[in-house]
């Protein structure tokens, strides 16, 4: 009786195995394809780019939020985070009259303090993660209006840029693909992104196997904070100033990001490449509706059914394996 | 046998993706008659009594019960017609009291309510078969690990089943409660309950079974009487015989220096003033009943809670209180007594979870080194003959003692010179428990010490070379190795306890 090893999976089970791992992969080459024949609007490099920019923030907020997830938390403040960021920046150039790039670097520090803030109380508050960023959620979109008096603040040239162009490429489009290899780098590569998936799937063995699992819980919200910060610089660069209700209700777009992307809101499970395709699918259905001039209300109809039967299909799926 | 059997499995088979777990294996359960499965780690014990449950469907053969040919698709079919069962994982919701527990699925209601009194006064009755002396309204997750099998236990005995099903229920507990349960066995047997049986125990066999079924790699091996000789049912099992169950091999201590020295360590409401030392070389055993506060002594060592007085030092150095980084860089490894709640990430992979310990300290620059992990993970699965189908896949799909395997696989692989160890052996077959042994031979030999609790007397006086008994939160004694036997530690453990838990 040694190691048994059993011969590997025959070849033709794999395409199998692709669908059930891709779903939401598959789901959005049909809905790109169905978009393409519906409307000939939609294959266009003008709307592709546009597509790309509007994914840009949601997915940059929905791969922090994709470290909470993993890690078994929820993070409810990374919209209020986002502008509460972007309006700091802009008051700090602004207002106290910092260098631009200073002023940049410092919209991204808020963010990630205001993080930093959620995982303390989370972490050796001892708050459950959905109150601790329900709280900040709300002082976070206060503090942005106190700040800009419910007016928006102009961004100094150097977050305009981010909101700009390099050559045809939307500054936006490279800065999702930047911030998508280091997320997914983080989560793969380090340790503390290893820990994550411990800590969400079972923080007590990933404690008492040594893991400093307060020290990671701080780590995974800063880190969500730090990408809302840069997901409200990239949308405040692209209007050019900083809005007060900027990015409201975003969290939950992020949210539904993760979840399509196969993470399970259990902890312990969850891609950054997933994230991705979730915000994708996100994107695009609203693209497509708004190109075949479905209304907004009926939108939200459409995208909350596509959310509930994503995520469906999903926990069929580990059903069905598990058994 | 002419008696009509209550149920039968009748050449079932069962297959996980590619994996055969089941081939064609009948087996019956007949009135008032204990049938014992035995089989390794692996073996498909587990899997064989889920489609008796309901939990499984077979993908060949068929079910019969009272003659008839069933298929159980729920756990609640199987329920409906009289078969209750005892899982080896624990399926309670920590959340909830004892009493909601017990009676989960079954509340009592008055006028649409729930009828809190009788809920309360059915779950105490339950408790009193199997002799749990609780709260009912305590929380089931401020339970340790075996008053929660004992409430398990009682769940399934208040059903009334008349066929039940126990997947190695006596893992977790003390000859005590095991005793307890048999009674109660014995009682169901005289009023007709047929019974299924799963234990790692061999002892146990003679005393409660009848027959016994041998499985090897998801195969019907043999029937045999309950009263065939160990020998020759680990023979049938492992395919080999076992020379020597308690393979310990001590070395000469005495100018050995303390690795591991604790000082009046007191815990309030745990244990109080507890204070020894565990030489290189030695392993030294604590013994007790549950609740005597051995499992939190081994957590306040390892640096997983804190306690309130006293010192623990390792090899002369003081350990923070609370801290278990620094209680793992100083070499201790701590194997905690719930695998699934506290040893395992169920999800992740059997190459994670040996490697948690291990992650951080041989990362660089904070990136992991992801091929030596694999190969230290590789190594050591091999050594521990870790059941699986790759390395990869999640260690939830293995079975409890190859699970168990992995836990203890982590520290061999931080090569921790101070093991802690909260019931080892626990759901391990009589092969890899040799294994496990002879692992910590190896680790004593290399001059490590090790610290074991285990509710396993022949374990405990087979393989420690000194003896604590604690009871009640203090030490009640100590016995060398010459100087132990069944009886000196169940004196010290329970003074109270009656006549015939002594005359074991
Ligand atoms: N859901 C599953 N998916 C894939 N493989 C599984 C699953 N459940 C069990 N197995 C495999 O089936 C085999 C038999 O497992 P089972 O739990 O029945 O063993 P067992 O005899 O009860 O062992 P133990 O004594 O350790 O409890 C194991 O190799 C296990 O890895
Ligand atoms: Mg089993």
């Amino acid at each position: 009786m040694s190691t048994t090893t059993l011969p590997a999976k025959r070849r033709g089970l794999d395409y199998k195995k692709f669908l059930a791992n891709n779903g939401a992969l598959v789901g959005l080459v049909v809905l790109c394809l169905a978009l393409f024949i519906a409307t000939p609007d939609f294959l266009t490099a003008q709307n592709l780019l546009n597509i790309g920019i509007q994914v840009s923030t949601v997915a940059v907020l929905a791969f922090g939020m994709t470290f909470v997830i993993v890690a078994g938390g929820i993070d409810l403040s990374v919209g209020a985070v986002a502008a509460l960021s972007a309006m700091s920046s802009g008051w700090m150039f602004a207002s106290a009259g910092l260098p631009g790039w200073l002023a940049l670097l410092g919209g991204l520090f808020i963010g990630a303090l205001a993080g930093t803030i959620n995982g303390l109380a989370n972490a050796y508050g001892k708050l459950p993660s959905f109150i601790a960023t329900l709280a900040m959620l709300s002082v976070a979109r206060g503090l942005t209006l106190v700040i800009s008096d419910g007016r928006p603040i102009k961004m100094p040239a150097e977050v305009s840029f981010l909101g700009g162009s390099l050559g045809p490429v939307p500054m936006p489009i490279i800065i999702l693909v930047l911030a998508a290899l280091a997320a997914s780098f983080l989560l793969n590569r380090t340790v503390i992104g290893r820990s994550m998936y411990a800590v969400g799937g079972n923080a007590e063995a990933a404690r008492l196997s040594g893991l400093p699992v307060k020290r990671i819980l701080v780590t995974v919200f800063a880190l969500a904070g730090l990408f809302a910060a840069l997901a409200g610089l990239l949308l405040a660069g692209r209007l050019d100033s900083a809005q007060p209700q900027a990015a409201a209700g975003y969290e939950l777009d992020a949210i539904a990001a993760v979840v399509i992307g196969g993470a399970s809101l259990a902890g312990g499970l969850g891609k950054i490449s997933g994230t991705f395709v979730g915000a994708l699918v996100l994107v695009v259905i609203r693209n497509g509706l708004n190109l075949l001039n479905v209304t907004s209300f009926w939108q939200q109809v459409v995208i909350g059914l596509v959310i509930a039967l994503a995520v469906g299909i999903d926990v069929l799926r580990r059903k069905t394996r598990s058994s | 046998m002419s008696q009509q059997a209550l149920v039968t499995l009748q050449n079932v088979g069962k297959t996980f993706g590619p994996v055969t777990v089941i081939k064609d294996v009948t087996v019956s359960v007949y009135a008032g008659q204990v049938q014992v499965l035995l089989g390794e780690n692996g073996a498909g014990k587990s899997t064989l009594i889920k489609m008796m449950a309901g939990v499984y469907q077979p993908d060949a053969g068929h079910i019969v019960v009272d003659g008839q040919t069933v298929t159980l698709p729920t756990t609640r079919a199987a329920e409906d017609l009289g078969i209750a069962t005892i899982h080896q994982e624990l399926n309670l919701v920590p959340t909830m009291s004892i009493a909601e527990n017990v009676m989960l699925g079954r509340m009592p209601t008055k006028h649409g309510l729930v009828d809190r009194s009788a809920l309360r006064n059915r779950a105490r009755a339950a408790l009193a078969l199997i002799g749990l002396d609780v709260d009912v309204d305590t929380l089931v997750g401020d339970l340790g690990i075996a008053r929660q099998q004992l409430v398990e236990i009682a769940k399934a005995l208040s059903i009334n089943a008349r066929i039940l099903i126990l997947d190695e229920p006596t893992a977790a507990l003390t000859r005590h409660e095991t005793e307890s349960l048999f009674a109660v066995m014995a009682d169901l047997r005289r009023r007709g309950v047929g019974m299924l049986f799963i234990s790692h125990h061999l002892d146990e066999i003679a005393e409660v079974g009848d027959t016994v079924t041998v499985l090897r790699d998801g195969e019907f091996i043999a029937e045999v009487p309950a009263s065939t000789p160990e020998d020759d049912l680990v023979k049938l099992m492992v395919g080999r015989s076992i020379e020597d169950q308690f393979p310990r091999v001590t070395g000469d201590v005495s100018q050995a220096s303390a690795i591991l020295t604790v000082d009046n360590l007191t815990s309030t409401g745990s244990f109080s003033d507890i204070s020894f030392s565990v030489k290189a070389g030695e392993i030294l055993g604590i013994a007790g009943l549950v609740g005597a506060g051995r499992t939190e002594l081994i957590r306040a060592i390892a640096g997983a809670d804190r306690y309130t007085s006293g010192t623990v030092a390792v090899r002369g150095r003081h350990l923070p209180n609370g801290s278990i980084q620094a209680a793992i860089a100083a070499g201790i490894g701590h194997v905690p007594e719930d695998r699934k709640g506290q040893g395992l990430v169920l999800d992740a992979s059997v190459n994670d979870n040996l490697g948690y310990a291990t992650l951080a300290s041989t990362a660089k620059l904070g990136l992991v080194d992801f091929a030596g992990q694999r190969s230290r993970a590789g190594e050591v699965a091999t050594k521990l003959r870790i059941r699986m189908h790759t390395i990869d896949q999640p260690i939830g799909a293995l079975s409890g003692g190859n699970q168990q395997k992995a836990v203890f696989g982590r520290w061999i692989i931080a090569a921790s010179t101070v093991l802690l160890l909260d019931e080892p052996t626990r759901g391990v077959d009589v092969g890899a428990k040799v294994e496990i042994y002879e692992l910590m031979n190896a680790i004593t030999a290399a001059g490590g010490a090790i610290l074991m609790v285990s509710s396993e007397l022949p374990e405990i006086l087979g393989m420690s070379d000194r003896i604590l008994v604690m009871r009640d939160g203090r030490l009640a004694g100590e016995l060398t190795a010459a100087e132990a036997t069944q009886d000196a530690v169940m004196t010290l453990a329970a003074r109270d306890v009656d006549e015939n838990h002594e005359q074991r």
